[in-house]
């Protein structure tokens, strides 16, 4: 199935009454590959995330999901949770949305619900103990170290995820949306908030989901740096349009991306944009 | 002047003679507009009808006095004691040994609970009590599930408990079914109420779930009393067939369980069995909920309670798990039910007001929600607590009330406020309660 897109979003639309969120978009997200969707506030980003994850249903167009396996699944007509337990979508969002009340571990727990459920009877057969389901659970136990190890949290297992350091909370709801085993992980804004450092180790996180388990990842994203570091495509948006789309060294070079980020003045567009490079 | 940080906080605490004065101003202000009215002024109706009235003014000026002269108080014994929380004036001696206490009260009390018959065999009143505060504990935990662990506030559980309760009264009066077939019944019976319950509450959220819930409760009890040809209505289904010991019954007759065992016919007996059946279907719900909350079904309760976007963006299905929540709460109101019909004998729609709900809400409340623990001594405390304070009649109320209000100023969370996480790596260690959220439908 080489070429086919893992994603693929056809004239998509959304409207909030009178207020057109995003007009007629299209574009597409190569499998094991990083794209990264940025624009200026406002511009219908995170909209546009809402409705791959199925928190917004679009007034029109189609949003396809395409499997290794060729099984193709239309978005646009799927709720929230069976897009995330059927066409296997993970996302994280723009403010933390942990379980902060629960360990790491049980955050980590909670995102494989489904299998845990399968392997539990719904319920009724891991009331009574079988064995299988003490398997299952050694397992979700084993994936949900092996991602606290990743994120470097491992020695936090066992802390109230309320209580880990912010940049740790970013890290680990990544792993919790890793834990529900994707085919296409949506990253809201995974560095806001996060210092230099810390954003060093995002962008080495996020490429090792690319590059070991073969993630595809779709990201929003404002601090430059990181886009175009790990970035293969980008596309920008502006007031809910596609203005501009390509390799990070396109988009840089690119004078309506420069225009909408700072007004006209190229010059100082032209500094921002080389910061983060 | 460069004031060590210590000798600023002293300063700020021992912050000025003025401050105090215009403390107690304002209090005394506060307590002349309260009470000039109800102090102040006596009416009465005269000997013609008329109104009559007095003025109190000397009783007024004392009752201000003591407010402004007891806010002084109040405010010097806060700066005597400072902001320090209420732990710090606990010595670490008692602390340690009350977390001693922690660990071995569950088990403690499961023994005691155990023996109440053997200790209290002569003394029916506490054993009636025992089994009153039994069924709290059992409806207690029940709905713990719903509000502790789901986060789903339920003003109708009481709902639960009359369909439990009737589903075995009307099964056993006009099929003669025994109360072990008719038990799980009633708890199915119940669940399923549960999930009719659930479905149109399901896109509610806090405030609007309470309504609709608190709108159900009373539904099926004006259904009860209404359905005259099914429930009786108001006069209620009586002769309701007593438990018996696996289809022995417990009386007097030369088939009765005492004429079996060869020993001496005592009332008694039947008690002390319903003790036991109660304290039986308690720990099962105690149990059964312990491995729920271990299994993906109980992890999801909690997450959802925690945040239900999240849930869902992890493929979670919120609605069935909103659901199960709901039918398992509800099926263990069931139980309850049944029991409380086969102990009773006799049951009408005044048993199951809206009173009850709050009661039970409360006992969740006050224990911490999610704490089985803590629901068990809040039912206690409760139950047996109200009884406790009998002897003090008309006041009862209002010295339970303010028995109530101090507890929730000293943990606000409930007694049990922390939770102990359901699987962990190296070591469990108890969640502040500060980080676990209460839910919000």
């Amino acid at each position: 199935m080489s070429g086919e897109p893992i994603l693929s979003v056809d004239r998509l639309t959304m409207r909030f009454g009178g207020i057109v969120a995003v007009h007629d978009l299209s574009f597409a997200a190569e499998p094991k590959k990083i794209t990264a969707l940025i624009g200026p506030n406002g511009a219908g980003k995170t909209t546009v995330f809402n409705c791959i994850t199925g928190f917004y249903k679009p007034s029109g167009g189609a949003i396809r999901l395409t499997h290794d396996d060729g099984r193709q699944i239309a978005l646009e007509r799927l709720n929230d949770f069976r897009i995330a337990k059927q066409a296997k979508v993970a996302r994280t969002f723009q403010n933390i949305r942990l379980f902060p009340g629960m360990t790491a571990l049980e955050n980590l727990m909670v995102a494989q619900h489904n299998t845990l459920m399968r392997a539990s009877g719904f319920t009724f057969l891991g009331l009574i103990g079988v064995p299988t389901y003490r398997d299952a659970e050694k397992q979700a136990i084993a994936l949900a170290t092996d991602w606290l190890k990743r994120i470097n949290l491992l020695d936090r297992a066992d802390d109230a995820a309320g209580n880990l350091a912010y940049g740790d909370q970013r890290r680990l709801e990544i792993a919790r949306a890793m834990c529900t085993e994707p085919a296409l992980l949506c990253l809201d804004e995974p560095a806001a908030g996060l210092n230099a450092r810390e954003s060093a180790a995002l962008s080495e996180l996020l490429l090792s989901i690319r590059n070991e388990i073969g993630t595809s990842i779709l990201l929003i994203e404002h601090d430059m740096s990181v886009v175009m570091e790990i970035s293969d495509h980008i596309v920008v948006m502006d007031h809910g349009v596609k203005i501009a789309q390509g390799t990070p060294r396109e988009v840089r070079d690119d004078p309506k991306v420069i225009a909408a980020y700072l007004g006209t003045d190229e010059e100082e567009a032209a500094a921002v944009m080389e910061s983060g490079s | 002047m460069t004031a060590t940080p210590h000798e600023t906080a002293k300063a700020s605490r021992t912050a000025g003679i003025p401050f105090l004065l215009k403390t107690a101003f304002i209090n005394a202000v506060i307590a002349l507009v309260l009470f000039s009215l109800m102090i102040g002024i006596r009416t009465e109706a005269g000997s013609d009808g008329q109104l009559t009235y007095w003025t109190r003014f000397g009783d007024l000026a004392s009752i201000v006095a003591a407010v402004f002269g007891g806010s002084i108080v109040i405010e010097l014994l806060r700066q005597w004691i400072g902001p320090t929380g209420a732990e710090k004036l606990v010595p670490p001696a008692v602390q340690s040994g009350m977390s001693f206490i922690g660990r071995y009260l569950a088990p403690a009390l499961l023994v005691f609970t155990l023996l109440v018959p053997v200790i209290f065999y002569n003394q029916r009143y506490i054993l009636d009590l025992a089994i009153l505060v039994l069924t709290y504990v059992m409806l207690g935990w029940g709905l713990n599930v719903v509000v502790g662990l789901a986060g789903l506030l339920d003003l109708g559980y009481v709902a639960f408990y009359a369909v439990g309760a009737y589903s075995y009264a009307l099964l056993a009066t006009n099929f003669g079914w025994s109360f072990w077939v008719c038990l799980p019944l009633a708890g199915i019976l119940a669940a399923f109420w549960g999930v009719l319950l659930g479905f149109p509450v399901l896109r509610l959220r806090g405030d609007y779930l309470a309504i609709v819930t608190l709108a159900f409760g009373e539904i099926i009890r004006l259904v009860i009393i209404n359905w005259q040809d099914l429930t009786g209505g108001p006069n209620g289904v009586s002769g309701i067939p007593r438990p018996t010991f696996f289809g022995i019954p417990l009386d007097n007759s030369d088939d009765g369980l005492a004429a079996k065992l060869r020993i001496e016919y005592s009332p008694t007996h039947r008690i002390v069995f319903l003790f036991y059946l109660i304290l039986a279907l308690a720990l099962l719900t105690n149990w059964v909920t312990i491995r729920l909350r271990r299994l993906p079904i109980g992890r999801a309760w909690e997450a959802l309670r925690e945040d239900e976007v999240a849930c869902r963006a992890l493929g979670i299905n919120t609605t069935t798990t909103k659901l199960t929540a709901f039918a398992t709460g509800a099926m263990f109101g069931g139980f309850a039910g049944a029991f409380f019909a086969t102990r009773q004998g006799f049951i009408s729609p005044e048993s199951f007001t809206f009173q009850e709900s709050a009661l039970v809400l409360a006992i969740v409340v006050l224990g911490g929600m999610g704490s089985q623990l803590g629901v068990a001594l809040a039912a206690l405390a409760m139950i047996g607590g109200f009884e406790l304070f009998r002897s003090l009649e008309t006041y009862r109320m209002l010295v339970f009330g303010m028995a109530m209000v101090l507890i929730m100023i000293w943990r606000p969370r409930g007694l049990i406020g922390h939770r102990a996480p359901t699987v962990y790596l190296t070591k469990a260690q108890a969640i502040s309660s500060d980080l676990v959220k209460e839910g919000h439908g």
